[in-house]
Protein backbone atom coordinates (compact mmCIF):
# COMPACT_ATOMS: atom_id res chain seq x y z
CA UNK A 1 0.00 0.00 0.00
CA UNK A 2 1.38 3.37 -0.97
CA UNK A 3 0.48 6.83 -2.24
CA UNK A 4 0.47 7.56 -5.96
CA UNK A 5 0.96 11.01 -7.40
CA UNK A 6 -1.62 11.02 -10.21
CA UNK A 7 -0.36 13.40 -12.94
CA UNK A 8 -3.88 14.85 -13.19
CA UNK A 9 -5.21 14.81 -9.59
CA UNK A 10 -2.16 14.80 -7.32
CA UNK A 11 -1.35 12.47 -4.46
CA UNK A 12 -3.98 9.83 -3.69
CA UNK A 13 -4.22 6.49 -1.93
CA UNK A 14 -3.17 3.49 -4.04
CA UNK A 15 -6.54 1.83 -3.42
CA UNK A 16 -8.08 4.45 -5.77
CA UNK A 17 -5.98 3.11 -8.64
CA UNK A 18 -5.84 -0.08 -10.63
CA UNK A 19 -2.67 -1.45 -12.13
CA UNK A 20 -2.60 -2.28 -15.82
CA UNK A 21 0.63 -4.26 -15.72
CA UNK A 22 3.90 -3.86 -17.61
CA UNK A 23 4.12 -0.69 -19.73
CA UNK A 24 5.43 -0.15 -23.25
CA UNK A 25 4.31 -3.48 -24.65
CA UNK A 26 3.48 -2.37 -28.18
CA UNK A 27 0.35 -3.77 -29.77
CA UNK A 28 1.30 -5.62 -32.98
CA UNK A 29 0.83 -3.41 -36.02
CA UNK A 30 -0.15 -6.31 -38.25
CA UNK A 31 -1.80 -8.98 -36.10
CA UNK A 32 -2.47 -11.23 -39.10
CA UNK A 33 1.27 -11.56 -39.71
CA UNK A 34 2.13 -12.80 -36.20
CA UNK A 35 3.36 -16.32 -35.49
CA UNK A 36 2.09 -18.26 -32.46
CA UNK A 37 5.36 -17.56 -30.65
CA UNK A 38 4.99 -13.84 -31.23
CA UNK A 39 1.41 -13.91 -30.00
CA UNK A 40 2.48 -15.76 -26.84
CA UNK A 41 5.20 -13.17 -26.27
CA UNK A 42 2.77 -10.27 -26.71
CA UNK A 43 -0.12 -11.74 -24.73
CA UNK A 44 1.47 -13.68 -21.90
CA UNK A 45 5.22 -13.29 -21.39
CA UNK A 46 6.15 -10.67 -18.81
CA UNK A 47 9.42 -9.37 -17.41
CA UNK A 48 7.96 -9.48 -13.86
CA UNK A 49 11.02 -7.64 -12.60
CA UNK A 50 12.17 -7.60 -8.97
CA UNK A 51 13.46 -4.04 -8.96
CA UNK A 52 12.68 -1.01 -11.10
CA UNK A 53 9.75 -1.70 -13.39
CA UNK A 54 7.76 0.45 -15.86
CA UNK A 55 4.03 -0.08 -15.54
CA UNK A 56 0.63 1.33 -16.49
CA UNK A 57 -1.84 2.57 -13.90
CA UNK A 58 -5.39 3.89 -14.10
CA UNK A 59 -6.93 6.30 -11.61
CA UNK A 60 -10.08 4.13 -11.54
CA UNK A 61 -11.80 5.89 -8.64
CA UNK A 62 -10.72 9.38 -9.67
CA UNK A 63 -10.12 10.98 -13.04
CA UNK A 64 -10.13 7.52 -14.72
CA UNK A 65 -7.14 8.50 -16.84
CA UNK A 66 -4.28 6.12 -17.68
CA UNK A 67 -0.65 7.02 -17.02
CA UNK A 68 2.74 5.37 -16.62
CA UNK A 69 4.77 4.85 -13.50
CA UNK A 70 8.29 3.74 -12.61
CA UNK A 71 8.22 1.71 -9.40
CA UNK A 72 10.69 -0.47 -7.54
CA UNK A 73 8.79 -3.72 -6.96
CA UNK A 74 11.22 -4.82 -4.26
CA UNK A 75 10.20 -1.98 -1.92
CA UNK A 76 7.20 -0.30 -3.62
CA UNK A 77 9.05 3.03 -3.94
CA UNK A 78 7.82 5.14 -6.84
CA UNK A 79 10.59 6.80 -8.86
CA UNK A 80 8.60 8.63 -11.51
CA UNK A 81 5.11 9.20 -12.89
CA UNK A 82 4.58 10.30 -16.48
CA UNK A 83 1.67 10.67 -18.87
CA UNK A 84 0.77 8.32 -21.67
CA UNK A 85 2.68 9.20 -24.82
CA UNK A 86 5.51 10.84 -22.91
CA UNK A 87 8.98 9.38 -23.12
CA UNK A 88 9.92 7.15 -20.17
CA UNK A 89 12.56 8.71 -17.93
CA UNK A 90 15.99 7.12 -18.21
CA UNK A 91 17.06 5.63 -14.91
CA UNK B 1 15.57 -45.68 9.01
CA UNK B 2 18.42 -44.45 11.14
CA UNK B 3 16.27 -42.42 13.47
CA UNK B 4 12.73 -43.76 13.28
CA UNK B 5 10.13 -41.86 15.25
CA UNK B 6 7.78 -44.11 17.23
CA UNK B 7 6.25 -44.52 20.66
CA UNK B 8 9.32 -46.53 21.65
CA UNK B 9 11.83 -43.91 20.55
CA UNK B 10 9.73 -41.34 22.42
CA UNK B 11 9.88 -43.39 25.64
CA UNK B 12 13.57 -44.15 25.19
CA UNK B 13 14.42 -40.48 24.70
CA UNK B 14 12.30 -39.49 27.68
CA UNK B 15 14.86 -41.25 29.91
CA UNK B 16 17.56 -38.90 28.63
CA UNK B 17 15.37 -35.79 29.03
CA UNK B 18 14.93 -35.61 25.23
CA UNK B 19 18.47 -34.31 24.89
CA UNK B 20 19.80 -37.03 22.60
CA UNK B 21 17.48 -36.73 19.60
CA UNK B 22 19.52 -36.76 16.41
CA UNK B 23 19.36 -33.76 14.12
CA UNK B 24 16.63 -34.36 11.54
CA UNK B 25 18.71 -33.12 8.60
CA UNK B 26 22.28 -32.00 8.10
CA UNK B 27 23.89 -28.70 7.23
CA UNK B 28 26.39 -29.62 4.49
CA UNK B 29 28.65 -27.41 2.44
CA UNK B 30 27.92 -27.68 -1.29
CA UNK B 31 29.94 -30.18 -3.34
CA UNK B 32 31.54 -29.05 -6.58
CA UNK B 33 29.14 -31.00 -8.74
CA UNK B 34 25.70 -32.62 -8.50
CA UNK B 35 23.62 -34.80 -10.77
CA UNK B 36 20.75 -32.36 -10.31
CA UNK B 37 20.12 -29.16 -8.39
CA UNK B 38 16.77 -28.00 -7.08
CA UNK B 39 16.50 -24.25 -6.57
CA UNK B 40 14.09 -23.49 -3.74
CA UNK B 41 13.78 -25.27 -0.40
CA UNK B 42 10.05 -24.97 0.11
CA UNK B 43 7.61 -27.86 0.27
CA UNK B 44 7.53 -28.36 -3.51
CA UNK B 45 11.33 -28.23 -3.86
CA UNK B 46 12.00 -30.59 -0.96
CA UNK B 47 9.29 -32.98 -2.19
CA UNK B 48 10.90 -32.93 -5.65
CA UNK B 49 14.27 -33.86 -4.15
CA UNK B 50 12.65 -36.53 -1.99
CA UNK B 51 10.95 -38.24 -4.95
CA UNK B 52 14.02 -37.86 -7.19
CA UNK B 53 15.98 -39.81 -4.58
CA UNK B 54 13.25 -42.26 -3.68
CA UNK B 55 11.62 -43.12 -7.01
CA UNK B 56 14.32 -42.26 -9.53
CA UNK B 57 17.37 -43.22 -7.51
CA UNK B 58 19.10 -39.87 -8.00
CA UNK B 59 21.00 -39.50 -4.72
CA UNK B 60 23.72 -37.04 -5.71
CA UNK B 61 21.44 -34.01 -5.68
CA UNK B 62 21.16 -30.76 -3.74
CA UNK B 63 18.41 -28.38 -2.72
CA UNK B 64 19.57 -24.75 -2.63
CA UNK B 65 17.59 -22.40 -0.41
CA UNK B 66 18.42 -18.71 -0.07
CA UNK B 67 16.82 -18.42 3.38
CA UNK B 68 15.76 -21.30 5.57
CA UNK B 69 13.68 -24.28 4.42
CA UNK B 70 9.96 -23.72 4.54
CA UNK B 71 10.46 -20.02 5.27
CA UNK B 72 8.74 -18.80 2.12
CA UNK B 73 5.23 -19.56 0.96
CA UNK B 74 5.33 -23.02 2.58
CA UNK B 75 5.23 -21.34 5.98
CA UNK B 76 2.90 -18.54 4.88
CA UNK B 77 -0.13 -20.27 3.39
CA UNK B 78 -3.44 -21.16 5.02
CA UNK B 79 -2.72 -24.94 4.81
CA UNK B 80 -5.87 -25.86 2.88
CA UNK B 81 -5.88 -29.09 0.87
CA UNK B 82 -8.59 -29.99 -1.66
CA UNK B 83 -8.92 -31.35 -5.18
CA UNK B 84 -12.33 -30.11 -6.33
CA UNK B 85 -11.12 -28.48 -9.55
CA UNK B 86 -13.30 -28.18 -12.63
CA UNK B 87 -11.16 -29.30 -15.56
CA UNK B 88 -10.00 -32.89 -16.07
CA UNK B 89 -6.31 -31.97 -16.17
CA UNK B 90 -6.51 -30.07 -12.87
CA UNK B 91 -8.67 -32.73 -11.22
CA UNK B 92 -6.06 -35.35 -12.14
CA UNK B 93 -3.21 -33.20 -10.83
CA UNK B 94 -4.73 -32.16 -7.52
CA UNK B 95 -6.35 -35.49 -6.71
CA UNK B 96 -3.02 -37.22 -7.33
CA UNK B 97 -1.65 -34.96 -4.60
CA UNK B 98 -4.60 -35.60 -2.28
CA UNK B 99 -4.10 -39.35 -2.57
CA UNK B 100 -0.44 -38.95 -1.52
CA UNK B 101 -1.46 -36.65 1.37
CA UNK B 102 -3.70 -39.40 2.75
CA UNK B 103 -0.73 -41.64 3.52
CA UNK B 104 2.05 -39.07 3.82
CA UNK B 105 2.57 -39.10 7.60
CA UNK B 106 3.16 -42.88 7.46
CA UNK B 107 5.37 -42.64 4.38
CA UNK B 108 7.58 -39.92 5.87
CA UNK B 109 7.43 -41.28 9.44
CA UNK B 110 6.65 -37.69 10.35
CA UNK B 111 3.34 -36.39 11.65
CA UNK B 112 2.20 -33.78 9.17
CA UNK B 113 -1.09 -33.45 11.07
CA UNK B 114 -3.19 -34.11 7.98
CA UNK B 115 -6.81 -33.59 8.93
CA UNK B 116 -9.62 -34.43 6.50
CA UNK B 117 -12.09 -32.05 8.07
CA UNK B 118 -13.79 -31.18 4.78
CA UNK B 119 -13.79 -28.03 2.70
CA UNK B 120 -17.06 -26.25 2.01
CA UNK B 121 -17.42 -23.67 -0.79
CA UNK B 122 -20.35 -21.28 -0.48
CA UNK B 123 -22.60 -19.93 -3.23
CA UNK B 124 -23.98 -16.42 -2.82
CA UNK B 125 -25.86 -15.78 -6.06
CA UNK B 126 -27.61 -17.79 -8.76
CA UNK B 127 -24.57 -17.89 -11.03
CA UNK B 128 -22.50 -19.24 -8.11
CA UNK B 129 -25.13 -21.94 -7.63
CA UNK B 130 -25.00 -22.95 -11.30
CA UNK B 131 -21.18 -22.88 -11.39
CA UNK B 132 -20.73 -24.84 -8.18
CA UNK B 133 -23.32 -27.46 -9.17
CA UNK B 134 -21.59 -27.86 -12.51
CA UNK B 135 -18.27 -28.29 -10.73
CA UNK B 136 -19.78 -30.87 -8.38
CA UNK B 137 -20.89 -32.94 -11.38
CA UNK B 138 -17.52 -32.54 -13.09
CA UNK B 139 -15.74 -33.64 -9.88
CA UNK B 140 -17.88 -36.74 -9.54
CA UNK B 141 -17.25 -37.72 -13.15
CA UNK B 142 -13.55 -37.55 -12.32
CA UNK B 143 -13.96 -39.72 -9.24
CA UNK B 144 -13.56 -36.85 -6.78
CA UNK B 145 -15.98 -36.75 -3.88
CA UNK B 146 -18.21 -33.70 -3.96
CA UNK B 147 -21.73 -33.00 -2.81
CA UNK B 148 -24.08 -30.06 -3.17
CA UNK B 149 -25.59 -28.72 0.07
CA UNK B 150 -28.66 -26.50 0.26
CA UNK B 151 -28.79 -23.59 2.71
CA UNK B 152 -30.17 -25.69 5.56
CA UNK B 153 -27.53 -28.36 5.07
CA UNK B 154 -24.83 -25.66 5.07
CA UNK B 155 -26.18 -24.40 8.38
CA UNK B 156 -26.26 -27.92 9.77
CA UNK B 157 -22.69 -28.61 8.68
CA UNK B 158 -21.33 -25.33 10.04
CA UNK B 159 -23.84 -23.82 12.50
CA UNK B 160 -22.04 -20.50 13.07
CA UNK B 161 -22.61 -19.32 9.48
CA UNK B 162 -25.19 -16.59 9.14
CA UNK B 163 -27.69 -18.02 6.65
CA UNK B 164 -30.22 -15.23 6.99
CA UNK B 165 -31.67 -14.20 3.60
CA UNK B 166 -31.29 -10.57 4.67
CA UNK B 167 -27.50 -10.29 4.48
CA UNK B 168 -25.83 -8.56 1.53
CA UNK B 169 -24.65 -11.83 -0.05
CA UNK B 170 -26.98 -14.52 1.34
CA UNK B 171 -25.85 -18.15 1.44
CA UNK B 172 -27.76 -20.01 -1.28
CA UNK B 173 -25.99 -23.30 -0.77
CA UNK B 174 -22.53 -24.76 -1.08
CA UNK B 175 -20.40 -27.69 -2.10
CA UNK B 176 -18.57 -30.01 0.24
CA UNK B 177 -15.52 -32.16 -0.36
CA UNK B 178 -15.19 -34.36 2.72
CA UNK B 179 -11.75 -35.76 1.81
CA UNK B 180 -10.35 -32.24 1.76
CA UNK B 181 -8.89 -30.56 4.82
CA UNK B 182 -5.68 -29.13 6.21
CA UNK B 183 -2.14 -30.17 7.17
CA UNK B 184 0.60 -28.58 9.24
CA UNK B 185 2.60 -26.68 6.62
CA UNK B 186 5.96 -26.52 8.46
CA UNK B 187 5.81 -30.24 9.19
CA UNK B 188 5.43 -30.95 5.49
CA UNK B 189 8.68 -29.14 4.70
CA UNK B 190 10.46 -30.70 7.68
CA UNK B 191 9.19 -34.20 6.93
CA UNK B 192 10.32 -34.05 3.31
CA UNK B 193 13.66 -32.50 4.33
CA UNK B 194 14.30 -35.29 6.84
CA UNK B 195 13.31 -37.95 4.31
CA UNK B 196 15.44 -36.46 1.53
CA UNK B 197 18.43 -35.93 3.82
CA UNK B 198 18.30 -39.54 4.90
CA UNK B 199 18.62 -40.68 1.30
CA UNK B 200 21.72 -38.51 0.84
CA UNK B 201 20.25 -35.30 -0.57
CA UNK B 202 22.24 -32.19 0.42
CA UNK B 203 19.94 -29.49 1.79
CA UNK B 204 21.93 -26.28 1.62
CA UNK B 205 20.37 -23.30 3.36
CA UNK B 206 21.49 -19.66 3.21
CA UNK B 207 22.69 -20.30 -0.33
CA UNK B 208 21.32 -17.82 -2.84
CA UNK B 209 21.45 -18.51 -6.55
CA UNK B 210 23.06 -15.56 -8.35
CA UNK B 211 23.21 -16.85 -11.89
CA UNK B 212 22.60 -19.77 -14.23
CA UNK B 213 25.54 -20.77 -16.40
CA UNK B 214 24.55 -21.78 -19.91
CA UNK B 215 26.55 -23.23 -22.73
CA UNK B 216 24.47 -22.61 -25.82
CA UNK B 217 21.14 -24.32 -25.30
CA UNK B 218 22.08 -26.36 -22.25
CA UNK B 219 22.82 -25.60 -18.61
CA UNK B 220 26.24 -26.12 -17.00
CA UNK B 221 25.71 -25.05 -13.42
CA UNK B 222 24.63 -22.37 -10.99
CA UNK B 223 26.48 -19.41 -9.57
CA UNK B 224 25.63 -19.12 -5.87
CA UNK B 225 26.57 -17.14 -2.79
CA UNK B 226 28.62 -20.22 -1.81
CA UNK B 227 30.44 -20.44 -5.14
CA UNK B 228 29.89 -22.12 -8.48
CA UNK B 229 28.22 -25.56 -8.52
CA UNK B 230 28.34 -27.70 -11.64
CA UNK B 231 25.29 -29.66 -12.76
CA UNK B 232 23.50 -30.83 -15.90
CA UNK B 233 19.97 -30.58 -14.54
CA UNK B 234 18.36 -27.66 -12.71
CA UNK B 235 14.83 -27.77 -11.34
CA UNK B 236 13.56 -24.33 -10.40
CA UNK B 237 10.88 -24.29 -7.69
CA UNK B 238 11.19 -20.69 -6.60
CA UNK B 239 7.50 -19.64 -6.41
CA UNK B 240 7.27 -15.83 -6.46
CA UNK B 241 10.90 -15.53 -7.54
CA UNK B 242 10.60 -17.88 -10.54
CA UNK B 243 10.81 -14.97 -13.01
CA UNK B 244 13.96 -13.72 -11.28
CA UNK B 245 15.67 -17.09 -11.83
CA UNK B 246 14.26 -17.32 -15.38
CA UNK B 247 15.75 -13.92 -16.21
CA UNK B 248 19.16 -15.23 -15.08
CA UNK B 249 18.86 -17.92 -17.73
CA UNK B 250 17.61 -15.47 -20.35
CA UNK B 251 14.05 -16.76 -20.27
CA UNK B 252 10.75 -14.96 -19.87
CA UNK B 253 7.82 -16.63 -18.13
CA UNK B 254 4.10 -15.85 -18.31
CA UNK B 255 4.03 -14.93 -14.61
CA UNK B 256 3.23 -11.97 -12.42
CA UNK B 257 4.36 -11.98 -8.77
CA UNK B 258 1.97 -10.46 -6.28
CA UNK B 259 1.65 -10.35 -2.49
CA UNK B 260 -1.01 -12.64 -1.04
CA UNK B 261 -2.01 -12.09 2.56
CA UNK B 262 -3.22 -14.21 5.41
CA UNK B 263 -3.89 -13.52 9.06
CA UNK B 264 -4.62 -15.34 12.28
CA UNK B 265 -6.71 -14.36 15.28
CA UNK B 266 -6.11 -14.82 18.96
CA UNK B 267 -6.60 -18.48 19.95
CA UNK B 268 -10.08 -19.50 21.08
CA UNK B 269 -11.86 -22.75 21.96
CA UNK B 270 -12.97 -24.98 19.05
CA UNK B 271 -15.68 -23.16 17.11
CA UNK B 272 -15.23 -24.15 13.46
CA UNK B 273 -14.29 -27.77 12.69
CA UNK B 274 -14.06 -27.48 8.91
CA UNK B 275 -12.75 -25.12 6.23
CA UNK B 276 -15.25 -22.70 4.73
CA UNK B 277 -14.39 -20.81 1.57
CA UNK B 278 -16.40 -18.23 -0.23
CA UNK B 279 -15.59 -17.24 -3.76
CA UNK B 280 -17.91 -14.30 -4.30
CA UNK B 281 -17.01 -12.37 -1.15
CA UNK B 282 -13.45 -13.70 -0.98
CA UNK B 283 -13.29 -14.94 2.56
CA UNK B 284 -12.08 -18.23 3.83
CA UNK B 285 -11.57 -19.43 7.32
CA UNK B 286 -10.53 -22.47 9.31
CA UNK B 287 -9.26 -23.03 12.84
CA UNK B 288 -5.77 -24.23 13.67
CA UNK B 289 -5.07 -26.83 16.35
CA UNK B 290 -3.80 -24.00 18.56
CA UNK B 291 -7.26 -22.41 18.30
CA UNK B 292 -6.43 -19.48 16.05
CA UNK B 293 -8.77 -18.65 13.20
CA UNK B 294 -6.71 -18.89 10.02
CA UNK B 295 -8.03 -16.41 7.47
CA UNK B 296 -6.96 -16.05 3.87
CA UNK B 297 -7.25 -12.69 2.13
CA UNK B 298 -6.73 -11.74 -1.50
CA UNK B 299 -3.79 -10.62 -3.59
CA UNK B 300 -2.77 -7.06 -4.26
CA UNK B 301 -3.52 -6.24 -7.88
CA UNK B 302 0.01 -5.17 -8.81
CA UNK B 303 3.44 -6.76 -9.06
CA UNK B 304 5.38 -6.56 -5.82
CA UNK B 305 8.06 -8.60 -4.07
CA UNK B 306 7.66 -6.93 -0.69
CA UNK B 307 6.13 -9.86 1.26
CA UNK B 308 3.56 -7.57 2.78
CA UNK B 309 0.14 -6.63 1.51
CA UNK B 310 -2.23 -3.70 1.46
CA UNK B 311 -4.46 -2.93 4.37
CA UNK B 312 -7.57 -2.47 2.21
CA UNK B 313 -7.33 -6.12 1.06
CA UNK B 314 -7.42 -7.34 4.67
CA UNK B 315 -10.26 -4.94 5.43
CA UNK B 316 -12.34 -6.32 2.54
CA UNK B 317 -11.83 -9.90 3.69
CA UNK B 318 -12.68 -9.14 7.30
CA UNK B 319 -15.86 -7.33 6.28
CA UNK B 320 -16.99 -10.49 4.49
CA UNK B 321 -15.97 -12.71 7.41
CA UNK B 322 -17.98 -10.58 9.83
CA UNK B 323 -21.11 -10.66 7.72
CA UNK B 324 -20.91 -14.45 7.36
CA UNK B 325 -19.87 -15.08 10.99
CA UNK B 326 -21.27 -12.33 13.24
CA UNK B 327 -20.00 -14.40 16.20
CA UNK B 328 -16.43 -13.28 15.35
CA UNK B 329 -17.21 -9.57 15.64
CA UNK B 330 -15.10 -9.07 18.76
CA UNK B 331 -12.21 -11.37 17.83
CA UNK B 332 -8.80 -9.75 17.80
CA UNK B 333 -6.36 -10.48 15.01
CA UNK B 334 -2.89 -11.41 16.21
CA UNK B 335 -0.67 -11.58 13.16
CA UNK B 336 -0.84 -10.69 9.47
CA UNK B 337 1.71 -11.48 6.77
CA UNK B 338 2.22 -11.72 3.03
CA UNK B 339 3.85 -14.16 0.66
CA UNK B 340 4.78 -13.57 -2.97
CA UNK B 341 2.75 -15.73 -5.32
CA UNK B 342 3.53 -16.32 -9.00
CA UNK B 343 0.31 -16.11 -10.96
CA UNK B 344 -0.17 -17.59 -14.43
CA UNK B 345 -2.62 -16.03 -16.91
CA UNK B 346 -4.80 -19.18 -16.71
CA UNK B 347 -4.36 -19.66 -12.94
CA UNK B 348 -2.87 -23.11 -13.48
CA UNK B 349 0.69 -24.15 -12.69
CA UNK B 350 3.63 -24.85 -14.99
CA UNK B 351 5.48 -28.15 -14.43
CA UNK B 352 7.58 -28.25 -17.51
CA UNK B 353 10.76 -28.57 -19.51
CA UNK B 354 12.00 -25.45 -21.22
CA UNK B 355 13.77 -24.95 -24.55
CA UNK B 356 17.05 -24.86 -22.59
CA UNK B 357 18.26 -28.43 -22.10
CA UNK B 358 18.46 -29.41 -18.44
CA UNK B 359 16.40 -26.47 -17.19
CA UNK B 360 13.01 -27.31 -15.69
CA UNK B 361 10.42 -25.08 -14.08
CA UNK B 362 7.79 -25.87 -11.48
CA UNK B 363 5.99 -22.56 -10.94
CA UNK B 364 2.83 -20.57 -11.47
CA UNK B 365 1.01 -22.16 -8.52
CA UNK B 366 -0.33 -18.73 -7.72
CA UNK B 367 -2.58 -18.55 -4.71
CA UNK B 368 -3.04 -22.29 -4.20
CA UNK B 369 0.14 -24.31 -4.33
CA UNK B 370 0.31 -25.83 -0.86
CA UNK B 371 -2.44 -28.39 -1.52
CA UNK B 372 -0.45 -29.81 -4.42
CA UNK B 373 2.90 -30.13 -2.63
CA UNK B 374 3.34 -33.95 -2.70
CA UNK B 375 1.88 -34.40 -6.18
CA UNK B 376 3.83 -31.49 -7.56
CA UNK B 377 7.09 -32.88 -6.18
CA UNK B 378 6.33 -36.37 -7.49
CA UNK B 379 5.45 -35.20 -11.02
CA UNK B 380 8.28 -32.67 -11.23
CA UNK B 381 10.77 -35.35 -10.14
CA UNK B 382 9.40 -37.58 -12.91
CA UNK B 383 9.78 -34.74 -15.43
CA UNK B 384 13.38 -34.02 -14.40
CA UNK B 385 14.47 -37.66 -14.20
CA UNK B 386 12.96 -38.74 -17.53
CA UNK B 387 13.31 -35.42 -19.35
CA UNK B 388 9.64 -35.70 -20.24
CA UNK B 389 6.42 -35.05 -18.35
CA UNK B 390 4.28 -37.61 -16.58
CA UNK B 391 0.84 -37.91 -18.18
CA UNK B 392 -0.68 -36.07 -15.20
CA UNK B 393 1.41 -32.94 -15.79
CA UNK B 394 1.64 -33.08 -19.58
CA UNK B 395 -1.10 -30.44 -19.90
CA UNK B 396 0.81 -28.09 -17.59
CA UNK B 397 3.63 -27.41 -20.02
CA UNK B 398 5.11 -24.03 -20.85
CA UNK B 399 4.18 -24.42 -24.51
CA UNK B 400 0.46 -24.08 -23.74
CA UNK B 401 0.86 -20.32 -23.88
CA UNK B 402 1.99 -20.67 -27.51
CA UNK B 403 -0.47 -23.38 -28.56
CA UNK B 404 -3.39 -21.74 -26.75
CA UNK B 405 -4.31 -25.00 -25.00
CA UNK B 406 -4.76 -23.29 -21.61
CA UNK B 407 -6.11 -24.93 -18.45
CA UNK B 408 -8.37 -22.05 -17.52
CA UNK B 409 -9.11 -22.43 -13.82
CA UNK B 410 -9.80 -18.73 -13.20
CA UNK B 411 -12.98 -18.69 -11.17
CA UNK B 412 -13.61 -22.32 -12.05
CA UNK B 413 -11.58 -23.74 -9.20
CA UNK B 414 -14.00 -22.75 -6.47
CA UNK B 415 -12.07 -19.72 -5.28
CA UNK B 416 -11.48 -16.29 -6.70
CA UNK B 417 -7.92 -15.74 -7.82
Amino acid sequence: MFLINCPYCGERDQSEFSCGGEAHIVRPKQPTELSDDQWAEYLFMRKNIKGVQFERWNHAHGCRKWFNMVRDTSNDKIHAVYKMGEKPPVE
Amino acid sequence: MKNKYSIFSLIKNAFSQHENWKQAWGDPEPKREYEAIIIGGGGHGLATAYYLAKKHNMRNIAVLEKGWIGGGNTGRNTTIIRSNYLWDASAGLYDHALKIWENLSQELNYNIMFSQRGVMNLAHNLQDVRDLKRRTHANRLNGIDAVWLNTDQVKEFCPIINTSPDIRYPVLGGTLQRRAGTARHDAVAWGYARGADEMGVDIIQNCEVKGIKRNGDKVEGVETSKGFIKTKKIGVVAAGHSSVIANMAGLKLPLESKPLQALVSEPVKPIIDTVVMSNAVHAYVSQSDKGELVIGAGTDAYVSYTQRGSHDVVEGTLKAILELYPIFSRMKMLRQWGGIVDICPDASPIISKTNIKGLYFNCGWGTGGFKATPGSGDLFAHTIANDEPHKLNAAFNLNRFVSGDLVDEHGAAAVAH
